[in-house]
């Protein structure tokens, strides 16, 4: 499947959050994502992919980490899809418009059927919906349909409340194959969010016991489940009924479980598996020789940011001055080729590449390595107060190095004392920043939940946002955000969040660093593997040789 | 015996509360909250961080939550439900176990062989080159990290002469369990091996030993049973705690090899502070401890008669 739509966190799994030690390695930009002779194909043949075992059932509304949702994108299609220059395509939606970004008109394809053999309607989408957002049902991603007119009926925010009602009053049914989505204020690319997993279709078999259906999914995508043994594997293959554009051309996938990323390396070495979506640390300085054509260096749409802990006393009063200081104090350049070997690209910019209204440079200069301009910027600003920073991270995401790279080269260049403040794991990480307990800086990423710039400003920078942990807050900023949001079309809101992000400068709610990149590889067995803006192989296109 | 027997048994109890008590303690104060671990970098919902909490029980005080998982485990035979993944405990440990079992049988029984071999060998010939040999070799294997071994028989084997496979396939065949089973059991072979040495030289010099060949029984007969009998005592109680050894501790070896066993299992669990999944394993493993060791002490009964319990 094209496009992106998971929301996999970057920070705790290894899978993304990867560094290395230092030794040079290749630097090749151009992205060999087709590499590899072409062969005669076996269109029924199967390839593996090394994954991780899902965290979650496979409910749709329930997985957001990367082992989940690779699977839950395979079996269930959503409305639209987006092709990798970030443009919104049908898929099981014949069209999806609106006159004033705020109802929608979603009209469906009449000749979808569920893997099971019921008919894909407008009823499917609402029910699922419905169900999903329900506070009852427990779904982690429930808080995504928190656009909906009526969400908070079905989901108060005091958790001992009971929703007061089963329905969303903002969907309702036109015909079998229309509904109206009303929102509880006007979002011009609401129609990008729906390409999300957590917007699939259920199948009326889904709620008879939803805690089945998330063993044994029953969807409407390109692959149909098999089977799923724990821990092992889970299989799934082509569903020659599918209606989609995005059919695929290949017999079916096994979802293979690793523990590490070295040994799946290994087994992709021996052919024992078939697609790899990351290379672990050890094996990146020879991964390129190991692989030759089949080696993938390719950007995708992540971003790795240094946050501010503006609840602390250091940063509560702080002249953005100081921090725009701090970020023309780190060497980029040289940390993503030594210590990070060549497997990032540093960043411009808060918004990542390949997502609607990317622009180069939004930044301007604070993303520049200047020692003494960093050092009059924080002189300007007043100082750090303390003079002395530290870098909050998680010691299992292998993010250790290039923390300390950053610290080291901060106090380098502008003389503010740098210390790293390690959290053992994900876990403890996650619960320093809950409980606003950061001491002052921590490492933070994003990776897309849907290809517009909104997703990397609005999500992250607005006041009281969930991805917003470092309570940032500036109301002339939230005003705009609002503004942008209700723009006419877009097209406009696009153009309005590009002019935001420009001048993010002047608040400095974090400090960009780099964008993240797929360093990965695949078999001598498949072909034609490419990678989707969230970093994921589309499973689809792959080419089985015979 | 008998009395014997329920004794250590109902000793059982009281160790088996304990460390299941202070399992589920350590992981309590571990931080980090296997629910908020769900939602990850985004943000949480609150609502619904709540409500997960309230229907895991996670609201309760640490020791009501214990109160309930024992009650349980005891009267039920339920040991909770994963948290994430809502599978039964049950479930993952009757995944995991069957494989670690057969990991562990086979180091076990290539411990046994070799082991108590090279010493029987060594201990007959003390002091002669076969004995500084086994000498030598198991100081190397005793000296060498357990990931160090697996990396080498790894890059030896499967990278330069490609006899095996580098990691373990999802049935976890038996053929491709002997990699790794010879990595897990190379450390206590060697201690198996010292062990059996250094009892066997020393009771080739008791005087049991003297009269037996002075009166002219065969070699077969004054080694297999005279000396064996008294000199695998020590080695016996050594392999009866191993084995509980062998299946917690393959931690290591079973990620070097892939293997999907009780070592992956509890070393996920602690990562997702999976607290019940954690109680359950250990749980089993200490039960595993308890039984064999009161294998091993029936079985010193077996051996020498001159130990009875009443």
């Amino acid at each position: 499947m094209r496009g992106a739509k998971s929301a996999k966190w970057v920070a705790g799994a290894a899978i993304i959050a990867l560094a290395a030690t230092a030794c040079g390695g290749g630097d090749d930009d151009a992205s060999k994502s087709k590499g590899g002779d072409k062969g005669a194909v076996n269109a029924d043949g199967i390839f593996s992919v090394e994954v991780g075992e899902p965290q979650n059932p496979l409910q749709p509304a329930n997985t957001m980490e990367s082992n989940g949702s690779i699977v839950t994108d395979s079996i269930f299609s959503q409305l639209v899809d987006y092709d990798p220059s970030g443009k919104l395509e049908m898929i099981n939606a014949e069209s999806v418009e609106t006159k004033d970004s705020k109802l929608w008109t979603v009209k469906l394809k009449k000749d979808w059927k569920f893997h099971d053999g019921t008919p894909v309607t407008a009823e499917s989408y609402i029910k699922a919906w419905n169900w999903a957002a329900n506070t009852k049902n427990n779904q982690t991603n429930a808080s995504w349909f928190g656009d909906i007119k009526g969400f908070a009926d079905v989901h108060p925010e005091d958790a001992k409340a009971k929703p007061k009602s089963d329905t969303m009053s903002g969907l309702k049914k036109v015909d079998d194959y229309t509904f109206t989505i009303e929102l509880n204020a006007p979002l011009p690319y609401f129609s990008y969010k729906l390409g999300y997993t957590v917007f699939s279709p259920l199948p009326e078999s889904f709620y008879a016991d939803p805690k089945a259906a998330g063993e044994k999914p029953v969807g409407n995508g390109a692959y149909k489940f098999v089977s799923w043994d724990h821990k092992k594997q889970i299989k799934v293959v082509r569903n020659d009924d599918y209606k989609g554009s995005d059919k695929a051309k290949n017999g079916g996938v096994i979802f293979k479980n690793y523990t590490t990323l070295e040994t799946a390396y290994e087994d992709l070495k021996s052919g024992n598996v078939d697609v790899l979506r990351q290379i672990g640390p050890k094996d990146l300085p020879v991964y390129r020789s190991d692989l030759g054509d089949r080696a993938v260096d390719k950007a995708y749409s992540a971003i790795q940011t240094i946050a501010v802990a503006f609840y602390t006393d250091q940063w509560k009063k702080i002249d953005p001055k100081v921090l725009q200081g701090l970020s023309m104090g780190i060497d980029r350049d040289t940390i993503t080729k030594t210590v990070l070997q060549g497997t990032r690209e540093p960043a411009t910019g808060w918004v990542a590449k390949g997502v609607l209204g990317y622009q180069k440079d939004a930044s301007g200069d604070v993303t520049k390595y200047d020692p003494a301009k960093a050092k009059q910027l924080i002189k300007d600003g007043g100082g750090v107060p303390g003079n002395k920073i530290s870098i909050q991270f998680n010691a299992d995401g292998g993010h250790k190095e290039w923390v300390e790279a950053v610290c080291n080269s901060i106090t380098q260049s502008t003389g503010v004392k740098c210390t790293t403040d390690s959290k053992a794991d994900f876990q403890a990480d996650t619960n320093a920043r809950d409980a606003k307990e950061v001491k002052s800086l921590y490492r933070s990423g994003w990776v897309l939940d849907y290809p517009v710039n909104a997703n990397f400003i609005s999500d992250l920078f607005r006041t009281g946002a969930a991805g917003n942990q470092g309570d940032f807050s500036n109301k002339g900023l939230d005003a705009e955000i609002k503004k942008a949001d209700s723009a006419a079309s877009l097209d406009e809101s696009v153009a309005a969040y590009q002019k935001i992000e420009k001048e993010l400068v002047n608040y400095m709610p974090s400090i960009p660093l780099w964008y993240y990149k797929v360093n990965a590889g695949y078999s001598e067995k498949v072909q034609n593997v490419d990678y989707a803006q969230d970093g994921d192989p589309i499973l689809t296109q792959i080419e089985v040789k015979k | 015996m008998g009395r014997y027997v329920a004794r250590r048994l109902l000793q059982m109890i009281p160790v088996f509360l304990g460390t299941t008590l202070l399992i589920f303690l350590m992981v309590y104060t571990l931080p980090g909250d296997p629910v908020r671990g769900l939602f990850g970098d985004k943000g949480v919902d609150p609502a619904t961080l709540a409500r997960l909490r309230h229907e895991k029980g996670l609201d309760l005080p640490i020791l009501q939550q214990y109160w309930n998982y024992m009650t349980g485990i005891v009267l039920h035979f339920d040991f909770g439900d994963q948290i994430a993944s809502g599978r039964p405990v049950t479930d993952v440990l009757g995944d995991a176990f069957p494989v670690t079992l057969r990991l562990a049988g086979m180091a076990f029984v290539i411990e046994i062989v070799i082991g108590i071999g090279l010493g029987t060998i060594a201990g007959l010939r003390a002091g002669k080159l076969t004995d500084n040999v086994v000498l030598i070799f198991t100081l190397l294997i005793i000296s060498i990290p357990v990931f160090v071994l697996g990396f080498i028989i790894k890059t030896v084997f499967a990278f330069q002469l490609g006899w095996i496979d580098p990691n373990v396939s999802n049935d976890a065949k038996w053929g491709e369990l002997l990699a790794p089973a010879i990595v897990l059991g190379s450390l206590s072979l060697a201690y198996v091996a010292r062990l059996t040495r250094t009892t066997m030289a020393e009771n080739l010099r008791s005087d049991y030993m003297r009269t037996a060949i002075a009166k002219g029984l065969p070699k077969r007969r004054i080694v297999g049973v005279h000396l064996m009998r008294n000199s695998l005592i020590p080695v016996i109680t050594f392999l009866g705690t191993d084995l509980g050894a062998l299946m917690g501790g393959a931690v290591v070896t079973e990620g070097l090899f892939n293997v999907k066993g009780v070592g992956g299992t509890i070393y996920e669990s602690i990562q997702k502070r999976e607290g019940t999944t954690l109680v359950g394993l250990v749980t089993i493993l200490v039960l595993v401890y308890l039984l064999m060791s009161l294998i091993v002490d029936l079985l010193y009964a077996v051996l020498d008669p001159r130990i009875r319990y009443a």
